[in-house]
């Protein structure tokens, strides 16, 4: 917790430690991200040992997956989307709580990857907004630790207006969201 | 009424009490035996008085007070968006269909039921197990003691198979 806390920028005294709102909230949304798993393929089977105990992303409070979307933070997209795919993994994002995040997870969930073909989706960004890309075929476990820790940076500075700015309802407007 | 007996026995008149000389005295020499470690606890109920119960009191309303703060909080910092498909049941992502309550034939509740009788007995007969090779340097009374328990059990189970609760069809 001290070595979370030493990334903080507050005013400090011997023992306490006074900072914004805004920050606190970010660094306790930052360490309990609860990742909604969205496998479809080979990316799922790096993430599984992303969870395992090797690389264990338990360490950055996040051991604890949730299989419904109204719980989760974050949504890790790993594997081929498909065209039919689409709408279902629309529905999953639009269901998830306010604030929520999207990793996009390998080449298939960033650009559709090697399948350039007519029933895959060319990158889930066509159909939801997406905070982080990790690239690989399929990306080794490594990869999707930083790319975790990259939204982390992103949970831990985001602006508790954010998800109430006109910015932010424009960018769901543009992927017709309501 | 509780409170009321407590009190009574912590004021001056029932310090000489013959009850409570009885659980001290026992408190003093033997304080290992179970019927002592009863006692105790009795003691220490008998002794206290009303205040004492104020900690109890304190902890409830932190407790309470914490999970109403923060479920208040939550939902002020908290962002909302509230829209027709965001309150839809969820299913896997696709469309529901038909009602979750449907009624289901009682054969799986009472099955399941019996197995959850039958299946907690083991939990008894772990820590029996475990100590059984220290007991039976002892004597064997362990072992009867278990093998009427288990008796009783089988009892029980020629009933629900004799009233044909296993009987599926």
């Amino acid at each position: 917790m001290s070595q979370q806390l030493q990334h903080l920028e507050g005013y400090e005294g011997p023992g306490f430690l006074a900072t914004s709102l805004d920050k606190a909230v970010g660094l306790a949304r930052k360490n309990s991200i609860w990742p909604l798993p969205f496998a479809t393929s080979c990316c799922g089977i790096e993430f599984m040992a992303t969870m395992a105990s090797t690389y264990d992303l338990g360490r950055f409070g996040a051991e604890r997956l949730s299989f419904s979307p109204r719980q989760a933070d974050l949504l890790m997209v790993m594997g081929t989307i498909a065209k039919k795919m689409g709408p279902v993994l629309r529905q999953v994002y639009e269901q998830m709580a306010e604030p929520r995040w999207v990793i996009a997870v390998g080449a298939c969930a960033s650009t559709g990857g090697i399948f350039d073909t007519y029933s895959v989706l060319q990158g889930i960004d066509r159909i939801i907004p997406v905070d982080v890309y990790v690239p690989g075929c399929p990306p080794r476990p490594e990869q999707i630790l930083d790319g975790v820790m990259k939204i982390q940076d992103l949970v831990a500075s985001e602006s508790l207006r954010r998800r109430d700015s006109q910015e932010y309802k424009d960018l769901l407007a543009s992927y017709g969201i309501q | 009424m509780p409170l009321l007996i407590c009190s009574y026995l912590y004021s001056e008149k029932s310090c000489f009490s013959p009850l409570k000389q009885y659980f001290c005295r026992g408190f003093a020499r033997k304080q290992f035996r179970p019927s002592i470690v009863v006692s105790k606890i009795l003691i220490m109920i008998l002794l206290s008085s009303p205040i004492d119960y104020l900690p109890i009191a304190m902890m409830f309303v932190v407790a309470i007070g914490f999970v109403l703060f923060t479920m208040f909080v939550t939902h002020l910092l908290g962002p909302r968006r509230i829209s027709k498909v965001k309150l839809e049941t969820f299913e896997c992502g696709i469309e529901s269909q038909g009602n979750s309550r449907l009624p289901f034939s009682i054969k799986y509740f009472l099955i399941a039921i019996l197995f959850v009788l039958f299946d907690v007995e083991v939990i008894f007969m772990y820590p029996w197990a475990v100590n059984f090779a220290e007991w039976s340097k002892v004597s064997t009374a362990a072992f009867f003691e278990m093998a009427v328990f288990l008796g009783l059990l089988v009892l029980g189970l020629i009933y629900i198979i004799r009233k044909g609760a296993l009987k599926w069809e």
